[in-house]
Formats: structure tokens, sequence, C-alpha cells
């Protein structure tokens, strides 16, 4: 898949919180947790299901934090893999049904 | 303060009154010297009734509880219990024993909390001079020690497991008859909560900050909860977030003697990321 159909959305069994600037999210089904860093909340928050990958990168990450492109969408595409293989982001080639938190 | 009407006997724990309804005598006369301290005359919120069995005695099962339309489902090897937060009614099958029945009013009300912003929490708790402190860690961090060596005007909540419910101004710690070593029921009564504390020991008396994160992951971690529900497992997280932001959260490291509670009297923190 190349990012520009690359649609992710999170999971309905997801619950997320803002807390002292940071974000925790935990998986309900299995009680697991993971903090995300600005960028990674950034994305997180932006998973709407119907935004290709490569325009959230571009709308927000770039702009927002000053980054190179080709690197951002590197390392975007390896953050949505980590957070897909724990179940906190589906991953699809087609848009996505939104599970807003 | 004791109410049978019949076979009943009113358990309050928490400010939470749960009416326990058998036709066996024996029974009662058992519950009732288990509750004695937490026994009321409050009109019962829910009731349960019990039906005794005399087989069943396994416990090694894990404990399953899940929702089938508006009913909770409890079940253990030695127990299956049947409950309608609706109608506020109950059934309980049972063998007569108190380490089930505990276990049965553990979850009952670990459940009724979730839905209202509290939790029952793996931990000691204690009040002293008004205001309630909590300890808490993995088996063996010195939960029990903690309240072996409180002071004599020191009131034992509990040695195992702590009741948290929010209150205007923060969260309130409630006694509870459920003991875990020291096979002493708590006190019936409740304080603000001042600081919940997370047990490691060591050389020397010393409090430390916790990172907020860290310190919603420990108590996630620490909060008692069976049930298979989504929702009410991010009614918990948002509860566990909301606690950890209006409540202290620090690490206790302590020798194990009595000095550790001059820190604990002494101790005058605030939320870590106010």
């Amino acid at each position: 898949m190349s990012e520009d159909s690359i649609y992710i959305a999170r999971n309905s069994a997801i619950a997320a919180r803002a807390l002292a600037g940071e974000m925790m999210v935990m998986n309900s089904a299995d009680s697991t947790f993971f903090t995300l860093n600005e960028v990674a909340t950034t994305i997180f928050q932006a998973a709407d299901g119907k935004t290709p990958l490569s325009e959230i990168v571009r709308d927000h990450i770039c702009e927002e934090f000053d980054v190179d492109p080709q690197q951002a969408q590197a390392d975007a595409r390896q953050f949505v893999n980590e957070l897909s293989a724990h179940g906190i982001l589906l991953v699809s080639s087609q848009p996505l049904a939104s599970e807003t938190i | 303060m004791t109410s049978t009407s019949g076979k009943t006997a009113c358990v309050e724990i928490g400010k939470i009154p749960i009416a326990l309804s058998t036709t066996d005598q024996t029974f009662l006369d058992l519950l009732q010297r288990r509750y004695e301290g937490f026994l009321s005359s409050s009109r019962p919120e829910f009731e349960l009734e019990f039906d005794l069995i005399s087989e069943g005695l396994a416990t090694d099962d894990d404990v399953r509880v899940s929702r089938e339309g508006g009913e909770w489902n409890l079940k253990r090897g030695d127990f299956h219990a049947c409950w309608n937060p609706s109608t506020g009614r109950g059934k309980v099958r049972q063998n007569p024993n108190p380490y089930s029945l505990d276990s049965v009013l553990r979850i009952m009300h670990s459940l009724i909390l979730a839905e209202r912003g509290g939790f029952l929490l793996h931990a000691a708790s204690a009040i002293c001079e008004g205001r309630a402190y909590l300890f808490s860690g993995v088996s063996g961090a010195g939960k029990t020690t903690m309240t072996r060596l409180a002071p004599s005007d020191v009131t034992l909540l509990t040695d195992e497991i702590s009741y948290v419910r929010p209150n205007e101004d923060g969260y309130s710690a409630f006694g509870t008859p459920f003991s875990g070593e020291l096979a002493k029921a708590g006190e019936n009564c409740a304080a603000p909560i001042a600081c919940l504390f997370f047990l490691a020991q060591g050389p020397e008396n010393h409090v430390d900050e916790l990172p907020s994160t860290e310190a919603v992951r420990r108590l996630m971690r620490n909060i008692l909860f069976f049930a298979e529900d989504h929702g009410l497992v991010e009614k918990l997280f948002a509860t566990a977030c909301d606690f950890v932001s209006r409540i202290p959260i620090r690490r206790l490291t302590f020798y194990p003697d009595a000095k550790v509670w001059d820190e604990i009297r002494n101790f005058n923190g605030v939320p870590q990321h106010v």
C-alpha cells in the first residue's frame, strides 16, 4: 500500500485521555497502556478513517513540527504499523468508518 | 446496628446498603458475625437472595463477570450469581462459606462503584488526623506491614481492599470488612483521601513523585475489576485519570519501623501536575 491509499481509524475498544500534556491510550480488551508522544498524538487524533495517512502527515505533522516530508512519511508509517500491531489503530487501503474517542 | 427482618441482614459498605436474604439461620448467623460493624438499618439499595448448596467448593476457576441484557452474571467454581442493577435484585447460588460471600460482595461493589465514579483498590488504607492514606503495591510490598506499624491513634480502614468513592472535593476512602493477612476487619468510617502511596521497602524512608502517566498505569493495575465490559473499563480509565489529577500519588520507600508514620503524618503534597 502506498501512503496515498492508507487510511487509519481508532479502534472502538480504545480509551484515550490527555493527562499532564501526554496522551494515554488503553486497549480495554487487554488493559494494555501506551503513552503517545506529540507526533503520535497528532496522528492518533487525526485518524478519522477518511483522511489518507499521507494527507495527515502533510497537513498536520510537516506543518506543525517542521520536519522533512519524506522522513515524516516514513516515521508515520512505522508508528502506524506499531499501533496497528497493538490493536490501537485500524489500517486499510479503503476509507474506514470512524471510531472516534 | 443490626436489622433483621425474617432472615435478612443489611450490610452497608461505602454507604451502599445491600440486603442479604437467606432461609438458613446458620448462614444468617455467619454473615452477621462476619459483617458485624457493617450491619445497617438503612433501606437497602440492592437485595441478594442466597440459595445454599453443598457442592461446588472448587475455587480455582477464574471468575467470569459478564453482562447479558440488563443482568450481570458472576461465575466461579464456588458460586454463581445473577444480579440486575435496574431492579436492584439478584440471586446467589453458593456454598455456605464466607470466602465465596466476600467475593460476590466485592465483585458487586466493584460494578456499582465503576458506574458511580469509584473503585476498589488492592491497597491498605487508614485514617490519620482526619485524612485517609492509601498504601498500594504488589504482594509483599508492605501493605499489611504499614497497618501493623500504625500508631494507636490511626484508624484502620482495611489492610487489603480499599474502597474509594468521589466526594465534592476529591475522593474518600471507606472502611471495609474485607481483610488480608491481618485477618481483621476495618473500621466502618470514612475520610477524604490525602494521598495514595505506592510502596517499596528500602534502607530509609523517602517519598518521591511519580509522573502522572505512571501513576495512572499503576492505579489501573491495582484496581479490582473483573467484568468483560468495554464501557465500564472506559469509565474506570476516566475515573483513574480524574483521581490522579485530584489526589497526590507518590512512591513511598520505607524501612519497616514505626518512624515511617512520621513521614505520612508530615506529608502535605499536592497532585503532581497541578
